[in-house]
């Protein structure tokens, strides 16, 4: 009985809901039973499902995401409908924040404090590191909550749990598009030339992704255990604004802080995108700041994964 | 000998009391640390203990137990929304849940949006979705507004078109939850053809359900769970009977119901207490074929009841309704109840075979729709006895149904 039973599992395809542990085994037993289960035509019996207490860590579920791209898709293609349906104006919102963002700065920090720019005109100096800010931001704002708010598909059906912050941290991202179209303006009307260093800017946009992706997954975990963290983020945004190069640049900080400044991730993913679109010196916190989202991108996802186990029964 | 699709061994999920459902503090997680450690654990419970099964490929199993019994948690750890604490469950094939219909349905999204949407969220893939658009659409019958988003549209339309996306849901083994107690009649049939139909193409299905009849109509077997454990499991007929006369005994015709555990969470105990009598005013459980019955029903209502509907159910052992009598039946009805009041029925003749029977209450009022209705909640035996003087034993085989009827011979 056992043995018949075996025999028949073989993994159907990326698509199927399997663990990486049942694929190991089911594909063992595809290798031991190799000649009939291709002469059965393996295309298309059921790969076998196995339920059991949850052991050990939790790693990045990258074979699960991929199976589940066509739902990470609608998720974010559902809030991105949801966010411009009723509203009159629409998409102009998006491009409006930025906007008015750096207006604000550039009378603030520019006319009345007069802070240094690096040599840039001011309000190139700040777009550039809204760009990044802007993703990063909205990211941590929307995907914090997105748990609790998609608390009725948590407890009525299985997808791995991590496409809802995901969802809510790309949704957040198309955002980017229109601040660089309005950086892309300004760079225009102050006549700046763009800088070969541009050719950067994917690499540092997938940084920020990151970035956001990391913070993003580990506070939308706590927020499902911890509802204060719903109350903390708005402020945390705009603490963090400060605490990064954002209206100033980073040599009014003074010496003795760099070292605990530098361990703000977006302190190097900032400079990086004002160098990538500016050019001059590469600022070496780009470094610390990688090695920063790389230690919590690991702590989010072992955080994320051990939590889960839980969201159903306490959400 | 088929395959088994779903095997559970040793299946258990424990829950702790008092873990509060919509998160916690931090405060009360820096409180937890600062107690001293050697405070006892808080309290838990098993939503689900020991409990093996195995389904085999094609077959379709009803769940079925009280309220509490923990047929949602084991549909729940089947779908993967949340973990067992131990045991194993190995499950063959694409799984496909529907613990609701209508899953990730949003408002402002219309027709088609969310069926695409609730299509991915069931794990449809989009060309899939694409390929059957028409016939979901079909089958909801909501053509003409399939472009409007679904908060214009009524309960029933939004249940038809969620429902369709999920009927034509293909996986291998399908785990369903009381979802076809929504919607009307007509639906519901529908409904019950579509899970049929897929039961038919060698297709796996679970189904949990209150319903017993449509419990019978569709399963081959039956898994009965009391208290988190599995009490029986074989074929629907014998476990259904087992579980109908467990939950109805009563040893003299007193049937408590103020607290009964499977009354509906969206009913209000209206009923109390149900009495069943012989004429001559005691209390019995016992009737000849041909008694009559006074039942004396204990209401409360929460408020004034106008034109109230009190209806009494009798059904066989199976579940299968043998007839019903209600107060509206009859010209006079019932006058408003306003409190607790004892409302009394007398059923001049029984007309019943041999054998033992299911009482249901229900409370209705004319604007307010039914309060309460307990199903099958009350057994009553009737006990053969030689009322036509001809010594003619009863076989179930004449049905249940005693009519009366008048012979003679005449010429052609």
């Amino acid at each position: 009985m056992d043995g018949s039973w075996r025999r028949r599992v073989v993994l159907k395809g990326p698509s199927e809901l399997n663990s990486a542990k049942t694929a190991k085994r089911a594909r063992a037993g595809e290798l031991r039973l190799g000649l009939e289960a291709s002469s059965a035509g393996a295309a298309d019996v059921p790969a076998l499902t196995v339920i059991e207490p949850p052991r050990g860590w939790g790693f990045f579920p990258i074979r699960e995401i991929w199976a589940y791209r066509e739902l990470l898709y609608f998720l974010v293609w559902r809030d991105l409908k949801l966010r411009y349906k009723q509203t009159a104006l629409g998409v102009i919102w998006v491009a409006l924040q930025p906007i008015a963002l750096a207006a604000m700065f550039t009378i603030v920090f520019s006319r009345f404090l007069s802070a240094p720019s690096q040599g840039l005109p001011y309000p190139v100096f700040v777009l550039a590191a809204l760009v990044p800010w802007q993703l990063f931001a909205g990211a941590i704002v929307r995907s914090s909550l997105s748990l609790v708010a998609n608390e009725h598909l948590l407890t009525k059906i299985y997808f791995p749990r991590i496409l809802i912050p995901l969802a809510a941290v790309l949704t957040a991202s198309v955002d980017m598009i229109f601040t660089l179209l309005v950086l892309t303006g300004v760079l225009i009307y102050y006549g700046v030339g763009v800088s070969t260093t541009a050719l950067f800017l994917p690499l540092l946009v997938v940084l920020v992704l990151l970035a956001a992706i990391s913070t993003g997954v580990l506070l939308s975990a706590l927020n499902v255990r911890y509802r204060d963290i719903q109350a903390i983020v708005p402020f945390l945004t705009q603490i963090w604004l400060f605490a990064t190069p954002i209206a100033y640049a980073t040599t009014l900080v003074p010496d003795d802080w760099r070292w605990l400044y530098d361990l703000n991730p977006m302190v190097g993913v900032v400079q990086g995108f004002r160098w990538a679109i500016a050019g001059g010196d590469f600022p070496q916190s780009l470094f610390v700041s990688a090695a920063v989202i790389a230690v919590l991108g690991i702590v989010a996802i072992v955080y994320f994964r051990r939590a889960e186990r839980h969201f159903a029964d306490v959400v | 000998m088929s395959v088994s699709v779903i095997r559970a061994s040793g299946l258990g999920k424990r829950y702790q009391l008092g873990e509060r459902r919509g998160g916690q503090s931090v405060k009360d997680a820096v409180g937890r640390v600062l107690r001293r450690s050697d405070e006892p654990l808080r309290s838990t419970f098993w939503a689900l203990r020991d409990v093996s099964f195995d389904v085999h490929e094609g077959e379709v199993v009803g769940i079925i137990g009280r309220n509490g019994a923990g047929k949602s948690t084991l549909l729940k750890v089947l779908s993967r929304i949340t973990y067992p604490t131990e045991g194993r469950v190995e499950i063959r094939g694409r799984v496909g849940s529907l613990l609701e219909v209508g899953t990730g349905f949003h408002p402002e999204l219309t027709g088609r949006e969310n069926v695409y949407l609730n299509g991915a969220i069931l794990g449809m893939r989009s060309r899939e979705l694409q390929r059957k658009f028409t016939e979901i659409v079909e089958f909801a019958e909501i053509e003409t507004f399939i472009d409007t988003p679904v908060k214009r549209y009524s309960s029933g339309m939004y249940v038809r078109l969620a429902f369709a996306v999920a009927a034509h849901l293909e996986p291998e083994v399908l785990l369903v939850d009381e979802v076809l107690s929504v919607g009307d009649i007509a639906f519901q049939r529908k409904c019950l053809g579509k899970i049929e139909e897929v039961a038919h193409q060698q297709r796996t299905v679970l189904f949990v359900s209150h319903q017993i009849d449509s419990i019978q109509q569709l399963c081959q077997r039956v898994l009965l769970l009391a208290s988190g454990q599995v009490q029986a499991f074989g074929p629907t007929q014998d476990v259904i009977g087992a579980y109908l006369s467990d939950a109805a005994s009563s040893s003299d015709g007193d049937f408590d119901l103020s607290a009964h555990p499977t009354r509906a969470v969206h009913h209000t105990p209206v009923i109390r207490r149900l009495r069943l009598y012989a004429d001559d005013g005691t209390m019995t459980t016992r009737y000849a074929p041909h008694d009559p019955m006074v039942a004396e029903i204990l209401v409360e209502p929460p408020h004034l009841l106008r034109e109230p509907i009190v209806g009494i159910g009798v059904s066989d052992h199976f579940g299968r309704r043998i007839f019903t009598v209600a107060s509206f039946f009859e010209p006079e009805g019932l006058e408003p109840i306003k409190d607790l009041s004892l409302i009394r029925c007398r059923i001049p003749e029984l007309r019943l075979g041999s054998g033992r029977y299911l009482l249901s209450v229900s409370v209705q009022d004319r604007y307010h729709g039914e309060l309460d209705g307990l199903e099958n909640i009350a057994e009553f035996e009737v006990y053969w006895q030689n009322s036509y003087g001809t010594g003619e034993p009863y076989r179930p085989v004449f049905g249940p149904v005693l009519s009366s009827s008048q012979w003679e011979r005449m010429d052609p």
